[in-house]
């Protein structure tokens, strides 16, 4: 592999604490040298100047289908849509079919993603056998094939004594839970936000405490057992409140918030559009703020995606009966520095921190940081660059977006994985 | 009778839209000029051939995902009455089961090159999916608890022709308004013409927010009842019963049932009206249903010169330059 060399470009490495005009020399796939002027001595050299130079991104939540349903999306195309938005590392959730819950399984998505040759893939195991939330996988082998937490994700583990004990066993491993916060009973089937919008749709709501109250019963575990409670795709007010909390009384909880439920509300659902269906469901104004606050003040850790791939025909349905989720993670970066950047809420480093270092550190992931000696994952931004998101593009076979149309900020301009470029794969 | 104040606004009113989705989206112009039109349309159901040429070559299906009898009955008789040809179609859920979508069906009935599609789904917004990607005209014949426009367009005349007025006309609409898609369709129509509407039921029939819609809301059926110059009473399904909404169908009617003591504090001239079918003897009993204050019989039968006017306006008629039509 020659040597690579990222010239004059504003190198964005919160890790190492860095946001300045530096070069970067990537050797046999690693990080060789950060410094102020490095001389090419026979290196490919990329102009960068004008450009952001930043970690790869890490997504802790991407629903990549295979196997099981191939037809909404296959490693392969979710791995091209990963790098297409700047992901070089991604944590692929347990909802295919069969579920990934034991290591033949996990194994199976290992090798596909080896083959690929893209985004590295770090599974989550299932909680549950069959994610059916009756028996407990066997989490040391889960763990020992590579996953890096567990979820039942889609589906909470909505039995009580289950979820301790499932905390309390984890704790063997030092690897987190990850949790789809809903109380099913209380979703009572709903479709959307319990709200005005629901309300003038004729549609059923879920109200935010169907989410909280789930939040609650967790932390409430989670400071019983000691395990490491993480908190999937958070919504709404209440439930960072009770994060904040907790987090000060020294509870082990991490969390993850999702682009869309920083950038949308429930108003995005407009007159039946299914492409803004997604469960947990996008809220009114006051919970995007608090959501807002809550990533900035440090109790939301994260941003994840949640990309969630399905057909075209599969959308295109009546609103109750067309399945919840959005294709995610090609848009993800530009939505975050729209609602983020671009109003000061957050600087370039805080951003590319929230979406690379912090999910790498949760997962223990050798990701997010330009270290000398770590693998060269990394990417060339333009944050000049203004987009319009066109679904028909997109390398991931979800063309469902809230965002279609709209005009966005900042573009992937060049991405390398392990030192290989990437870019339009 | 007084129809004046919905036929001066007619002048300038012209029916521009493809589809009839809600009332929501229509203002109140929209609205009186398909009440005006049902009022020239009403006579062609008392003539000995009760039929006009209006829609002739024009195909109307009706497209029902959800069982009805009248709603149904009510689109075929006016559609027959202006000369159309109809088909019903009752699509059970067994077709949709063998991995058949809504939009399947729709696309086949599009080669078969129809008109109108009045479509009655149990899902809200099924018009609208449909409307969007059919060049047919769609009406909308219940969605879910969306809305039922006809419902409540029927609803509007009758009020109007038996109370002639609608402006500062106090309505309540009375049970489980949360699962009501006639209840949402009268609060936007009655609203825009200038009614008073109050909302009545426990809290657990009432949406989210349901006051920022314009209107009140009592859980007090007497306050309800004593206000009123219009009470329209909701059918109270029995599955609310079943998902805990309410404890019982017997709680409910000492409640909220409309029954002839409830009545003494109501004004002489007091309308009971009900989309139908009638729980006799929970939310309304038997002699307030068949009494003197009841027009449950006149709203059906000024549906049916409803179902005229919106089917003529959907195919064409109400175009600018026939506006008088």
């Amino acid at each position: 592999m020659s040597s690579l060399l990222l010239k004059g470009g504003r190198v964005v490495d919160p890790a190492n604490g860095r946001d300045g005009v530096f070069d970067v020399l990537i050797k046999h796939g690693l990080i060789a040298r950060v410094e102020p002027a490095i001389s090419p001595n026979g290196a490919e050299v990329v102009d960068a100047s004008g450009k952001l130079v930043t970690p790869g991104l890490v997504d802790l939540h991407t629903h990549l289908r295979e196997p099981g349903r191939e037809d909404k999306e296959t490693i392969q195309t979710g791995l091209r849509a990963a790098v297409r938005g700047g992901y070089t590392t991604i944590c692929a959730m347990p909802n295919t079919d069969p579920a990934m819950d034991s290591p033949g399984v996990v194994e199976f998505v290992q090798q596909a993603a080896g083959r690929a040759g893209l985004a590295a893939v770090k599974p989550i195991g299932a909680i549950t056998v069959g994610r059916q939330g009756k028996d407990l996988t066997e989490f040391g082998e889960l763990f020992e094939a590579g996953c890096v937490g567990l979820s039942d994700d889609g589906h909470p583990v909505a039995d009580a004594l289950l979820m301790r004990r499932a905390l309390e066993y984890a704790r063997v491993f030092g690897r987190p839970l990850i949790q789809h916060a809903e109380d099913p009973v209380l979703a009572a089937g709903g479709v959307m936000h319990e709200g005005l919008v629901a309300t003038t749709l004729g549609l059923r709501g879920m109200p935010a405490e169907s989410e909280s109250v789930m939040v609650a019963r967790d932390l409430a575990l989670a400071a019983l057992t000691g395990g490491w409670l993480h908190v999937a795709h958070v919504s709404c007010g209440q439930s960072v409140q009770l994060i904040r909390e907790a987090k000060r009384r020294g509870v082990r909880v991490t969390c993850e918030v999702t682009p869309h439920h920083l950038a949308l509300t429930d108003e995005a659902v407009g007159t039946f559009n299914t492409h803004a269906k997604v469960n947990p469901p996008l809220r009114p104004e006051q919970d995007r703020r608090a959501l807002i606050e809550g990533l900035c003040d440090g109790t939301i850790d994260c941003i994840a995606t949640d990309h969630a791939p399905h057909t075209a025909w599969e959308k295109d349905a009546e609103f109750d009966s067309a399945p919840f989720g959005i294709s995610g993670l090609e848009t993800a970066l530009s939505v975050c520095v729209a609602m983020l950047v671009i109003p000061q809420t957050l600087t370039w480093p805080q951003l590319i921190e929230k979406m690379s270092r912090a999910p790498a550190a949760l997962i223990g992931a050798e990701a997010g940081t330009l270290n000398i000696g770590a693998p060269a994952d990394l990417l060339l931004i333009d944050p000049d660059a203004r987009w319009t998101v066109e679904p028909e593009q997109f390398a991931s076979k979800g063309r469902h977006t809230p965002f279609a149309g709209r005009q966005l900020p900042a573009r992937v301009a060049r991405v390398w994985c392990r030192g290989t470029e990437v870019t339009g794969r | 009778m007084a129809l004046a104040a919905t036929a001066q606004a007619t002048d300038t009113a012209a029916w521009t839209r493809k589809d009839l989705l809600g009332l929501r989206e229509l203002t109140a112009e929209e609205i009186r000029l398909i009440l005006h039109t049902a009022e020239s349309f009403r006579g062609i159901s008392l003539r000995p051939i009760k039929k006009v040429p209006a829609l002739r070559g024009q195909t109307v299906v009706n497209l029902f995902f959800e069982p009805s009898t009248r709603t149904r009955t009510s689109f075929e008789l006016a559609a027959k009455r202006l000369s159309a040809d109809i088909v019903n179609l009752a699509v059970q859920s067994s077709s949709l089961s063998k991995g058949e979508t809504v939009l399947d069906t729709v696309r086949n009935l599009e080669a078969l090159k129809v008109d109108i599609l009045v479509v009655r789904h149990a899902a809200a917004g099924v018009p609208h999916l449909i409307a969007a990607r059919s060049r047919a005209a769609v009406i909308n014949a219940g969605d879910g608890a969306h809305e039922h426009p006809t419902q409540a367009l029927l609803d509007l005349f009758t009020i109007q022709e038996k109370q002639g007025r609608m402006e500062g006309l106090r309505v309540a609409i009375v049970g489980d308004i949360a699962h009501s898609r006639v209840a949402r369709s009268n609060i936007w129509g009655l609203t825009k013409l200038g009614a008073q509407v109050t909302v009545c039921g426990p809290p657990t029939l009432m949406p989210a927010r349901v006051e920022e819609l314009g209107v009140r809301v009592t859980y007090d059926l007497n306050e309800a009842v004593r206000d009123a110059d219009v009470l329209m009473l909701l059918r109270i399904q029995h599955e609310r019963q079943e998902s805990r909404l309410v404890p019982g169908l017997r709680e409910y009617r000492l409640r909220y049932g409309v029954t002839r003591e409830r009545l003494r504090a109501a004004k002489p001239e007091l309308l009971i009206m009900h989309p139908g079918p009638v729980n006799r003897g929970v939310e309304l009993d038997s002699e307030v249903a068949d009494g003197p204050h009841s027009v449950i019989l006149d709203q059906v039968t000024n549906g049916l010169a409803v179902r005229m006017a919106v089917l003529y306006l959907v195919a064409g008629g109400g175009k600018a330059e026939d506006a008088d039509a």
